[in-house]
């Protein structure tokens, strides 16, 4: 390579006309951006999740009426229609739950899901069952041997929500929507990152059996 | 008649603009300024020391900026319009060599200007620190001291005392003595707020796992509003305060009914009141001392008829406002972590009936 | 077999390629013409949409990032038409805390991490080469790669902004508000994220502008006669370079807390919100003055051009921008001035704050003088450059005042520090972002824009703006806090609210005017030719648009002001090779020519490492799997990104002593 001496010209160069190909390139940036959030949507379906519910009616799970306390029953079986909280699909709802765990004193006798005077809730063992409308009735009537009734004092809507975080703490629901760790002293691993646990009714906790 | 090219005309007419638009820019600019020292909970209307010294300062800095501001203003304005036919004649050929002695001169205006600069920010540091120091002289130990404690959207008071009998209680509305220093000890329960009273002091944050200290004493009585000057979720806009300062006497006296118990009820409705209230999901959350309510996670509610306002400042403390405010407080403040109370018409009036009588 | 198997010398690899009708062609080869033709082949993008995507020509790269930060900046600025929608009235019901929150969280993270920075990376990255006087950035693959994390970050941000899983805690996101407790939901998780995508994008883009500017200038440009914009565009990089990682150790950190149940921020088991807010603002006021210093950039050029004369105070000027830049990174406790730091420490910021006025005054007072000293011609860049002066030095006042701890206490979090920003940011970055719209767009497209429509846009722009924030001083005075998304009747906020919601109206008229005049103008304007402001920095010495291969011939440079100081006779470079990618490489200081160097043709491996990164990144939100299979994915197009060139790609010349008998004689008869 050298440095030479010599004249230094500039022309100006016309560009190639490119219209066609910005047309169909404008085409595909399109589509892709429009097929990039329904690959999102579809993947992640976040919608439910992330819903801040002021909305204060309870979900349309609230017929208790439905529940039963064993699947003994006369003649033909009915069979188990599930009661679906939709809450058990929002983070915002079960992190309310969370908070109200704590705030309605449940960690006096449940602590943090180990159980203490009360039993445990994190583990496989449900004594009156682990389906959220059992959950529900459980909080609202009360329980033999020293759980409150809180009907009347905790409104609904609220029920449904520490009844989605109580089986969040046995990993019951989706991981995505199970609250974190709390800015609070250390009590093992946050909700979301518990494994599931395969609950089975009427099992009676250590804490619970006659001595 | 001379002509003018179409150029000269559209710069003069731009220079026309300019100066108009100066002008209504001053205007306007007074204007706005003078209608903003009145006004409560305004940091150019103080009514204690410390948020005097800041108004102060405040001023100092601002009229000397504004100084600096004009000055600076009409020199980029000179540049640009001075000589400008010319300088227009001169021709469009780039300079790259300007005259040196010319190139000289403007250093030595430019390191007159740098020296001013410097002048003017030691003026202001010196200013600040100044400030600064009496804001933050050691306090007395007779100062009345405060621990607030700040909630997702409300504030709990709590009065230190010896011994803890004497500790007063309240939520959201704070009485001071006129003339005396007060010590607010700051926390939070959850996340970040930070405590403002513009007529009487500058902010602090209220950080959880810290305890930060704020001293400020009112000067004349008055009633002030502050507000919550860090986002602290839904409802940041409607967490507000009040302080109230009273003669010394008067505050003491209120200290004194707020240390009392609440009311018995007096009557039927107010007795039927204290019934809803102790049977409804009130309890979980709200203590009434003198009953059997004793949550501590939502607002003290034993002289809850003294306060001048409900919801953090937000309402005023009337019969229909607080009724509104137990059916739905979501519709007021939505977000909030108040229930709806769903109560009958007949409940809800014995349960107003007794609120009101806490004073 | 491979010649280098046979262990074949050079003169016989010559004799094989002739044969073979290969021969390595250089510069001054074919006539001219031809010549060109060449260059544009060997530079150029491949045809059609394949071409498009694997560009790795620095200005289709810098012409996509603009678009894409404006495209972005329009959006930033139809979230804040509905904040002040809803903020004009008092208990005004148009927008819900929720939205509020989402919508101001989206604001401030689309301005300062989807708009600012990029836009000024994306001016650098075009006129940074044109202005060295070199054909491509220093690693163009790299700068692909850039745009398109870029690209894919703001989508995801805004795909899930519709999605209601949009950020709502303040585009600082303190915690523990931003923690795992008061944040549930993903939202926070996905803002983090984009930190991840931004900052990735700006690292790289730094070290290209850095490298380019400093290892690839043309001949004769030494140091002292670097342009001030590739300064400003250096120091702004060297800025990013150390800033960007605190911003994401910090988000890391809010990423594990919330996912993996750390406890960096959290006080009962030993963390500290208060870290969070350190991590953040060492990161967070260098940005801003990042967003700043290449702004400084563009006046500096443009006043240059517009008032016919050298630059006052080039020395001063440069040393200003290094000095603001390392005073930058002092000030960040200025942000945390009510959080109970102890008095001592405040007072260093309080004084490092106030500081920083001087570098800028200094700048300020050197362009005045060369304005006063020139001829000033009045377009509309220079136009915006002098609305620049006006709002930026406002901004700065009320800076210096909130540097005082006692007075910050009293502004801080409330509409006054809101003012304040954006006098700061609008006047001081924005307004001389448009300066340079309007002053390099004819050398982008090769047509102007409007004159008058350009400055019913500086107008527009200038009285909006005013009307929009000024008020705010008066708010924030008034006791109005921030982040609030409505106010009592009774505060007396009404009038000066609804002041402000309609002066965003017009600001909103103005940036409608300049898109109407860069639709209008780009196939229908006046055609620019090379160098219609007669502007003296390189990339006016060739046609616009630029070539794809930037210079026929590589300049050498004789003074500072490039084409104000050349001669008649001013001498190029020759010799290159003309069929490959290559560059020269000079020293640092005085740009003396060191070694040629090949740089890489078009490859798609940039758009493909962007979609593992952001695969990985948008999986991270929600399974720990993302991580390995994210690293899969990342190593096959790193993989490919580092396969060795093919054959022709290389331009390795041989040695001098290897060079064949015919290359000898060639170099012999060009230094006649």
């Amino acid at each position: 390579m050298k440095v030479v001496s010599g004249q230094w010209s500039v022309v100006s160069k016309k560009r190639v006309c490119r219209r066609q190909k910005v047309e169909g390139r404008k085409l595909l940036v399109l589509a892709l951006y429009c097929l990039l959030p329904t690959a999102y949507c579809l993947l992640f379906s976040s919608c439910k999740r992330e819903e801040r519910g002021y909305r204060v009616e309870a979900p349309a799970a609230s017929r208790i009426n439905s529940v039963r306390l064993t699947e003994l029953q006369p003649g033909e079986s009915q069979p188990y229609t599930p009661v679906k909280n939709e809450y058990e699909e929002n983070a915002y709802a079960m992190n309310e739950g969370k908070r109200l765990f704590t705030w309605f004193n449940c960690v006096g006798c449940h602590s943090h899901g180990g159980g203490g005077i009360g039993p445990a809730l994190m583990d496989d063992k449900w004594i009156y069952g682990s389906q959220p409308e059992q959950i529900f009735a459980t909080i609202v009537e009360g329980r033999p041997n020293g759980m409150p009734s809180f009907r009347g004092k905790i409104p609904d809507y609220q029920v449904w929500q520490l009844a989605a975080y109580v089986r969040s703490m046995s990993a019951q629901v989706k991981s995505d929507a199970a609250p974190g760790r709390d800015d609070d002293m250390n009590v093992g691993k946050p909700e979301q990152n518990r494994s599931k646990e395969e609950p089975k009714s009427g099992s009676i906790p250590k804490s619970a059996e006659m001595p | 008649m001379k002509k003018v090219s179409s150029e000269q005309l559209a710069v003069s007419s731009e220079r026309k603009a300019v100066k108009r638009l100066c002008c209504l820019l001053l205007t306007a600019h007074c204007l706005l300024l003078t209608s903003g020292c009145r006004g409560e909970q305004s940091v150019l209307n103080p009514a204690g020391p410390q948020a005097g010294h800041v108004s102060r300062l405040w001023w100092l800095m601002f009229y000397v900026e504004a100084g600096v501001f004009l000055l600076v203003c009409i020199a980029v304005l000179l540049a640009i319009f001075r000589r400008r036919r010319e300088r227009k004649k001169s021709g469009d050929e780039p300079d790259t060599s300007p005259d040196p002695q010319r190139e000289q001169r403007m250093t030595r205006v430019i390191m007159g200007a740098v020296g001013m600069t410097l002048v003017i920010l030691f003026v202001f540091l010196i200013a600040s620190f100044t400030t600064g120091r009496g804001l933050y002289s050691p306090s007395d130990s007779q100062a009345l001291s405060i621990k607030i404690t700040g909630h997702q959207w409300w504030w709990d008071v709590e009065y230190d005392a010896v011994p803890a009998s004497n500790i007063v209680h309240t939520a959201n509305e704070i009485h001071i003595p006129v003339g005396q220093l007060v010590k607010f000890r700051l926390t939070a329960d959850d996340v970040i707020h930070s405590f403002w009273v513009p007529n009487l002091s500058g902010k602090k944050d209220l950080i959880p796992g810290h305890e930060i200290i704020l001293e400020f004493q009112a000067n004349s009585p008055g009633e002030f509003r502050g507000q919550c000057a860090e986002f602290c979720g839904y409802q940041h806009a409607h967490m507000g305060l009040t302080i109230i300062a009273e003669p010394p006497d008067k505050f003491y006296e209120w200290m004194n009914g707020q240390r009392t118990p609440a009311a018995q009820p007096a009557n039927e409705s107010e007795q039927r009141g204290q019934q809803v209230f102790l049977n409804s999901p009130c309890i979980m959350c709200h203590t009434i001392r003198g009953t059997d309510a004793g949550g501590r996670l939502a607002p003290e509610l034993t002289h809850l008829a003294s306060r001048k306002t409900i919801a953090a400042s937000t309402l005023p403390n009337t019969r229909g406002h607080l009724g509104g405010w137990i059916i739905n407080s979501q519709e007021i403040k939505p977000g909030n972590h108040m229930p709806p109370v769903p109560l009958s018409s007949e409940e809800l009036q014995a349960l107003l009936d007794y609120l009101g009588s806490l004073k | 077999m491979k010649e280098e198997e046979q262990g074949l010398t050079t003169k016989e690899k010559d004799e094989n390629a002739a044969r073979r009708g290969e021969q390595a062609l250089r510069e001054g080869d074919l006539p001219e013409e031809e010549e060109r033709r060449l260059l544009e082949k060997t530079w150029g993008d491949k045809p059609g949409f394949w071409g498009w995507v694997t560009s790795t020509n620095h200005k289709s790269i810098g012409k996509r990032f603009i678009i894409t930060a404006f495209v972005f900046f329009a959006l930033g600025g139809i979230l804040a038409a509905l904040m002040r929608i809803q903020l004009a009235r008092p208990e005004n019901t148009f927008l819900g805390p929720d939205a509020y929150n989402q919508i101001f969280t989206m604001h401030g993270t689309t301005m300062m991490f989807l708009f600012a920075i990029p836009v000024m990376e994306a001016f650098g990255i075009y006129l940074v080469p044109l202005m060295v006087g070199t054909r491509n950035v220093a690693f163009p693959r790299l700068a692909s790669f850039s745009y398109w994390i870029y690209l894919f970050g703001g989508i995801t941000l805004y795909t899930f902004f519709i999605l209601n899983i949009g950020p709502d805690m303040g585009w600082f996101s303190y915690v523990p508000l931003a923690g795992p407790e008061f944040s549930p939901g993903k939202r926070v998780d996905i803002w983090s994220q984009l930190i991840n995508f931004t900052e990735i994008s700006a690292l790289c883009a730094s070290i290209e502008i850095i490298t380019t500017a400093f290892k690839m200038r043309a001949p004769g440009l030494s140091l002292n006669r670097v342009p001030i914009f590739v300064w400003a565009m250096v120091i702004m990089s060297f800025m990013v370079t150390f800033a960007m990682p605190a911003v994401m150790t910090s988000s890391l950190f809010l990423t594990l807390d919330r996912l993996v149940g750390t406890h960096f921020y959290n006080q009962a088991e030993g963390g500290d919100p208060l870290l969070w807010q350190h991590l953040f603002w060492f990161f967070g006021h260098p940005e801003v003055y990042i967003v700043f210093i290449p702004a400084l950039g563009y006046v500096s050029s443009i006043i240059q051009t517009f008032s016919r004369r050298r630059v006052f105070g080039y020395t001063a000027l440069v040393l200003s921008m290094i000095a603001t830049g390392f005073i930058g990174f002092g000030l960040w406790v200025h942000h945390m001035f009510a959080t109970g730091l102890p008095q001592l420490g405040s007072s260093f910021f309080t004084a490092a704050s106030m500081m920083i006025a001087i570098p800028s005054g200094i700048q300020i007072f050197c362009w005045i003088a060369t304005l006063w000293s020139g001829r000033p011609r009045f377009k509309t860049p220079l136009i915006f450059i002098i609305g620049f002066f006006f709002i930026f030095v406002l901004g700065g006042l009320t800076g210096i005042m909130q540097a005082s701890v006692p007075l910050d206490l009293q502004v801080h979090d409330t509409f006054f520090v809101v003012a304040h920003f954006h006098y700061v940011l609008i006047g001081g970055s924005v307004f001389p972002l448009f300066a340079a719209f309007h002053y390099w767009f004819p050398k982008f497209t090769g047509r102007m824009l409007s004159e008058s429509l350009g400055k019913l846009t500086f107008w527009l722009m200038f009285i909006g703006f005013n009307i929009t924030f000024f008020p705010m001083h008066q708010l924030g005075l008034q006791g109005m806090p921030r982040r609030v998304y409505t106010y009592l009747p009774q505060m007396g906020w009404g009038n000066l609210n609804l002041i402000a919601s309609a002066g965003a109206f017009v600001l909103t008229l103005g940036v409608l005017v300049f898109v109407v005049n860069v639709l209008k103008s780009r196939r229908g304007g006046a055609i620019a030719g090379d160098n219609p402001w007669g502007a003296d920095t390189l990339e006016w010495g060739v046609s616009s648009p630029p070539p794809s291969y930037n210079f026929f011939r590589l300049p050498v440079v004789q003074g500072r002001e490039a084409l104000w100081v050349r001669t008649e006779d001013a001498p190029v470079v020759e010799g290159l090779r003309t069929d490959c990618r290559e560059i020269l490489v000079t020293k640092t200081l005085d740009a003396e020519p060191d070694h040629k160097l090949t740089l890489p043709h078009s490859a798609p491996w940039p758009l493909m490492m962007g979609l593992a990164a952001t695969a990985t990144f948008i999986s991270s939100c929600f399974t720990p799997w993302a991580l390995p299979g994210g690293m899969v994915l990342a190593a096959i197009a790193l993989i490919g990104w580092g396969w060795p060139k093919k054959k022709d790609e290389v331009c390795e010349p041989p040695p001098v002593e290897e060079m064949s008998d015919e290359e000898r004689k060639r170099e012999a008869a060009r230094a006649q």
